[in-house]
């Protein structure tokens, strides 16, 4: 039996990085990159300790809860917020799924230092952001949204996961789906013990590619394939590129396909097709 | 090549209800679905006084014993940490390991999936590693794998002993994780793209937990008490459990024993409060929808819901807002207890704990009480307290039963699950 084909139609992305505050400015820079398709996207590397620094905007918090609030929660809520509004949706009426490798590192190495050093001071605030779906809270709060959500981490293929997970949401529900990848560096004794990331954050808004839906501009097929590897895949610059590598086929503007690996014995082929007129 | 967007997509048919052939749960009371069966009979809590760690305050704990003399498999030694011993432990209960290693004969590697919840994942070993790092301020050499550092940690370890090689995933919702699995699988295999998925949620005791929830007012110095008038919080614990699923065709039944019961997932459903990251909304409304949405799915009215599975995790205002929201759907029929008395709150694990609970169950014909619940709460619903039972229930033909999970964040999944008219008692 052949693996089915997952058909979608892309409404909406969004995406930050350094240098990077929307799809028009990521296009420009992923257009001037012409590795071949399953190589790493070269995303400027954050430089050490500077995450603190680079604090995307967003204008769903207050002011004071902008300024407690993790950088992957703003990271998220930026690229949230740009995908719903290139896809003409409003965010209370989407399902999403928010999906990181790593979580949010800052709070991870907080965590961890005031444990062993004072652990009756943990701040209340920052134990309850640190859990994986503080995004995924926040993005529903500030929106008011009651609709589900959920936070995946497959670590070097949570990208391919979660659009995995958003795709079959999309199908099951015959409705639009959210989703939001998003990763950081890492500071401190973490270092040490992780995956090298980018500052990076992105988000899609995807629908079934049935009659009635929206069309968007473009449209993204899935078929998982199986795969012969000696061993599992790299962990490579960590798995936010993936998500990368599928939007500079994107931004090609030509058919093409990107393959992500889900697990050493399967991968999830992206097929890609993109309208006469898109956006950016 | 022209826009694809008009080719038809592949038929998802509308969602059935997926066997479940063998599960599987370890907790404070004991390794295995018959210890917890025994001590929901007998009224025999796992809770006891915090020996975990140095934590300056009175609490109760539900602690799984002999993990520190449990190490993994040589060849699965670079995923060691409590978390995954854990992990280990349970999956050799009740023939589950031999059963989902007979599945990935039977449907091919990469047609079963891996879908497991927790909140905690491995972190347990980093706390440690900060307390032993090098001089330069590293992690120190034994603790310095990469893979257990991450969310991901429980799931790739499982991925790997059972030798699946179908989509392999983790939600970390908080206390929702273990729940949602359910369903995301259930729609994996809806999808086509596998034939089986193995759920479930392995969380244990940390420092993270004992000081973060300490902090934020929500644990109580005694064994928890549910939907009692002087409860105070909830009893950290921890625990490991795990479910198959697998597609509702006769063939997938041919490879799993025919002699139980058939029990199945027949319905979830999903939603967020919207409200505040750490507590529910004031009227339940987030859990109303994600009940009510379950049972749509499942084809069932609220009538016809035996028995819930409440998440019940004793802090004051979860109880007083779960108890408006089910005292607003369902019939005084209903039978409603918590049972966390007995497990404690294990997090990330109770959406899969409380599913084997349902599951026992549906199987004894039999509804466990709500341990500590000495003197109900007054202030509740009268139509709540007409369903809470405090006792134990026996005596009617169980079909269908419900399990309700509320995370950190507003994150609320509610699962249903039902037996199959007939067969064996």
């Amino acid at each position: 039996m052949s693996a089915p084909v997952l058909h979608l139609n892309l409404l909406g992305i969004g995406v930050w990085a350094e240098g990077i505050g929307n799809w028009a400015e990521a296009r420009a820079t992923l257009l001037a990159d012409t590795a071949a398709a399953d190589a790493p996207v070269a995303v400027q590397p954050a430089a050490a300790g500077t995450s603190a620094a680079h604090r995307p905007p967003t204008t769903l918090l207050p002011p004071t809860e902008r300024r407690r609030a993790p950088t992957t929660v703003l990271l998220a809520l930026n690229a949230a917020e740009q995908a719903c509004s290139m896809a003409g949706l409003s965010p209370a009426e989407l399902p999403s799924v928010f999906a990181s490798s790593q979580g949010d590192l800052d709070i991870m190495h907080y965590i961890c230092e005031v444990l062993a050093e004072s652990p009756e001071h943990l701040s209340p605030t920052k134990f309850h952001n640190s859990v994986h779906n503080a995004a995924s809270g926040y993005w529903t709060i500030g929106t008011g949204c009651m609709q589900a959500s959920t936070a995946v981490s497959a670590w070097s293929t949570t990208f391919a996961h979660g659009l995995l997970e958003a795709a079959t949401q999309a199908l099951c529900a015959d409705a639009p789906v959210l989703l939001v990848a998003y990763d950081m560096p890492a500071v401190g004794p973490l270092v040490s013990a992780t995956d090298p990331s980018d500052l990076l954050g992105m988000a899609l808004v995807v629908s079934p590619a049935t009659p009635g839906m929206p069309q968007g501009w473009g449209g993204i097929s899935l078929q998982t394939q199986v795969v012969e590897r000696p061993q599992a895949p790299p962990a490579a610059a960590l798995d936010t590129a993936a998500g990368m590598r599928l939007l500079r086929a994107l931004a090609g503007d030509q058919p093409g396909q990107v393959a992500l690996p889900l697990t050493p014995g399967l991968d999830l082929l992206a097929s890609l097709a993109i309208a006469p007129a898109s956006p950016g | 090549m022209p826009t694809d967007s008009c080719t038809p997509p592949h038929p998802v048919p509308p969602a059935s209800a997926l066997p479940i052939p063998a599960w599987t749960v370890t907790c404070a009371v004991g390794a295995g679905r018959q210890a917890l069966l025994d001590a929901l009979r007998t009224g025999r809590s796992g809770l006891h006084v915090n020996d975990f760690n140095a934590l300056p305050l009175p609490t109760y704990i539900g602690r799984v014993s002999g993990l520190e003399d449990l190490p993994l498999p040589p060849d699965l030694a670079a995923w060691d940490c409590r978390n995954n011993r854990l992990a280990w432990l349970a999956i050799q209960q009740d023939g589950f390991l031999e059963q989902v290693r007979a599945a990935v004969q039977h449907h091919g590697a990469h047609r079963v999936a891996v879908v497991l919840g927790t909140s905690t994942s491995s972190i347990g070993a980093t706390e440690e590693a900060y307390r032993r790092l090098t001089p330069e301020g590293r992690f120190p050499p034994d603790l310095l794998r990469r893979e257990i550092h991450n969310p991901h940690s429980l799931a790739g370890f499982v991925r790997e002993l059972i030798g699946a090689q179908g989509p392999t995933y983790t939600v970390a919702t908080a206390c929702s994780s273990s729940a949602k699995v359910f369903a995301q699988a259930e729609r994996l295999i809806r999808c086509g793209l596998v034939d089986a998925a193995v759920v479930g949620g392995v969380d244990s005791l940390c420092d993270s937990v004992f000081y973060g929830f300490h902090s934020l007012g929500l644990v109580s110095p005694q064994p928890c008490r549910p939907f009692d008038a002087r409860r105070d919080g909830i009893s950290l614990a921890e625990a490991g459990g795990y479910a198959l699923l697998v597609r509702p065709a006769a063939e997938d039944m041919a490879h799993t024993s025919v002699a139980a019961p058939v029990l199945r997932l027949s319905g979830h459903g999903e939603s967020s409060d919207a409200h505040h990251m750490s507590t529910p909304h004031p009227q339940g409304l987030g859990a109303r929808l994600a009940m009510t949405q379950a049972l749509k799915l499942a084809g069932l009215r609220a009538q016809d819901i035996d028995y819930i599975n409440l998440h019940g995790t004793a802090t004051r205002k979860n109880d007083e807002v779960e108890a408006q929201a089910i005292a607003a759907l369902f019939p005084p029929t209903l039978r409603a207890s918590s049972t966390k008395g007995w497990t404690g709150h294990t997090l990330g694990a109770a959406g899969m704990v409380e599913a084997a609970i349902c599951l026992l169950g549906l199987s004894e014909n039999w509804t466990p009480g709500t341990l500590y619940c000495d003197e109900p709460d007054p202030e509740m619903p009268p139509a709540f307290q007409a369903m809470l039972k405090t006792t134990a229930q026996a005596g009617r033909e169980l079909r269908h039963a419900m399990s309700n999970s509320f995370g950190f964040g507003g994150n609320n999944c509610s699962l249903i699950f039902s037996r199959d008219p007939g067969g064996p008692a």
